[in-house]
């Protein structure tokens, strides 16, 4: 093996990105790795913060942020919105958003040192382009309905709450398991 | 238990929201490189041919929760202080259910919808501006459900409770799960996605042997109670009684009995006929003994709160602080020279002399009282007017550190 060839091995090498030259998009890791290095990193984070893992609660306070700017009176009106932004509470001030922006800004660079950034939409064989979008936009308002009443996402109840053993989101992840299983027989052509 | 760190005092307030950056960004690779940023490879779990999610969310969960545990055993970690999402478990369910539709539809979860977005995937990107659709839609619409919303609450209440078994029992028990459900998912491949396990690594053997005995050895070694956690924090804490810098003179009881910004708790730990015979304005009896059924709910409390802890003299309220520290209650202190001494500071000279009790015994009422009167007295709460008491102050509000709120922020 060249010394080149053994460095490429060991560190990782950006894909080259000229124009032209074709990306070789690498194989993701085994699962149970990746679940290995989730759950270090879950650790990581209860251990330092005392706090879990979360998404979908940095989302709902970027868009109440959002609201805040539009129609203040509204969210000092609305007693959900008001615990996040009502009068001089700015909505960005909890941990949970910069989680969430780390997991942008972590999700493409992985993306891009692996060659795996592009720009494509993901679908099952017998799906349009359009058809996918639109469906990808009713499932996550679902999905993002249905977090903010289950009080957490798949990161934030599911895995943060499975890990130190919460009884409520032990309950809420055989309930998204048994909601997806449930419909994934009537939706198949959807994927399949 | 010098972990979970006070990262507010450490590096600042928005400084601090750093190190969650940074794990925000270890998350985002964990997933990317998971392959759940493709919305095929998700849906794929409910067809049953390739089982990632589940392999790579368990995996998660019973690593984290070994290594939480594990700290928390030997004291490096205060698991008082991690936030453990609080059960609602009705819409809890029905938000899961929710969600489940949601995700066999949009083929992802907000996480991992981010994720697909961030890496160009334009089907990710739609679920994420659905996402915050939904999350708009709830904020407008949950006011007219909110008795629903707030049902079936339970608090931090987790499975060895539920159980009633040991926190290392349960451990074993989840771990043991997870590895059943792997096997099962191993072969739902086979069968259904045509997998072939024997190219599939054997290092995973001896992950899970090592898992499963980790988890054996935190069973053995236990997760501490009371009496540990003193041990721990003895050598800090026992000079801080013993240089009575928590036991609170009367005239600053007294002002902080006066004090809005303060959510001041008059905890008298005395039993309930002494109580009934007197007590200050607003204090709430729980008997010494009843304390450890209340932790829980004195950790809940907002952050402005303090806690004084009233006994007849001092020992009682000195043992209930040292246990109501040990389990992670900020702000603790307790009433110098308790109620006998509140009794000599502000009864009048009448009711002194004629109702003292020459020698009582130690912890007792060293004043006779004819009714149980409770806080009808004027003793009960003085005018600080009237008596114009001096006094070092010594209460000074610590944040509370530790985790905040869950995912849902």
């Amino acid at each position: 093996m060249t010394v080149q060839g053994s460095i490429k091995k060991w560190v990782r090498v950006p894909a080259r990105t000229a124009v032209g030259v074709k990306r070789q998009a690498r194989a993701y890791v085994n699962p149970y790795l990746a679940g290995i290095l989730l759950g270090v990193v879950l650790f990581s984070s209860f251990f330092l913060t005392g706090n879990g893992l979360g998404a979908s609660g940095g989302m709902n306070r970027i868009l109440v942020w959002g609201q805040d700017q539009l129609v203040p009176d509204h969210v000092d009106r609305t007693a959900y919105l008001l615990e996040m932004a009502g009068g001089d509470t700015n909505p960005m001030d909890s941990w949970v958003v910069f989680v969430m922006l780390g997991v942008i800004v972590g999700g493409f660079t992985s993306g891009w040192l692996n060659g795996r950034f592009k720009i494509e939409t993901n679908r099952g064989p017998h799906v349009s382009v359009k058809t996918r979008w639109m469906l990808a936009f009713i499932g996550g308002a679902f999905m993002g309905y249905g977090a903010r009443m289950a009080r957490g996402c798949t990161s934030g109840q599911a895995l943060s709450g499975g890990a130190v053993l919460s009884v409520g989101s032990w309950a809420f992840m055989f309930a998204v398991f048994a909601g997806g299983y449930a419909l994934a027989y009537f939706v198949r052509r959807l994927w399949r | 238990m010098p972990f979970p760190l006070n990262l507010e005092d450490l590096l600042g307030h928005w400084e601090s929201y750093l190190v969650s950056l940074a794990i925000g960004i270890a998350f985002g690779v964990v997933l990317e490189i998971a392959g759940f940023g493709d919305s095929r490879r998700l849906a794929a779990q409910f067809y049953l041919g390739d089982m990632t999610v589940l392999k790579v969310m368990f995996t998660g969960i019973v690593v984290a929760m070994v290594l939480v545990f594990a700290a928390s055993a030997v004291n490096l970690l205060d698991f008082n202080l991690v936030w453990v999402n609080p059960t609602y478990l009705w819409p809890g369910i029905v938000g899961g259910l929710i969600m489940g539709v949601g995700f066999i539809i949009g083929g992802f979860c907000p996480g991992t919808s981010l994720v697909s977005a961030a890496t160009g995937r334009l089907d990710g990107l739609f679920f994420a501006i659905g996402a915050f659709f939904g999350i708009f839609l709830f904020g407008e619409t949950v006011g007219s459900f909110e008795d629903f919303w707030y049902s079936s609450y339970e608090g931090r209440y987790i499975i060895p409770e539920f159980l009633n078994i040991s926190t290392g029992a349960t451990m074993v028990i989840l771990v043991l799960f997870a590895l059943v459900a792997f096997a099962f998912a191993e072969q739902m491949e086979r069968i259904f996605g045509g997998a072939d396990l024997k190219k599939a690594p054997k290092w995973r053997y001896g992950a899970a042997g090592t898992l499963l005995a980790g988890a054996v050895v935190v069973m053995f070694i236990g997760q501490p109670d009371t009496e540990d956690r003193w041990n721990t924090i003895k050598d800090d804490k026992a000079p801080v009684l013993a240089n009575r810098d928590v036991q609170i003179q009367a005239g600053e009881v007294l002002a902080l009995m006066r004090d809005d910004r303060i959510n001041l708790i008059l905890l008298d730990v005395r039993d309930e006929a002494d109580f009934n015979l007197f007590h200050l304005l607003d204090a709430v009896n729980i008997p010494a003994d009843e304390i450890p059924d209340h932790l829980k709910e004195f950790r809940a409390k907002s952050a402005n709160t303090v806690f004084m802890v009233i006994g007849n003299d001092e020992k009682a309220a000195t043992e209930v602080w040292k246990t109501m520290v040990s389990e992670s209650v900020p702000n603790v202190y307790l009433l110098e020279g308790g109620i006998n001494n509140w009794i000599t500071t502000f009864a009048d000279e009448d009711f002194k002399t004629t109702s003292l009790i020459e020698s009582h015994a130690d912890d007792t009422l060293a004043y006779t009282f004819t009714s149980a009167l409770g806080s009808r007295y004027a003793m009960a709460n003085p005018n600080p007017d009237v008596f114009q008491l001096e006094y070092i102050s010594k209460v000074k509000l610590q944040a509370a550190r530790g985790g905040k709120s869950g995912g849902c922020g």
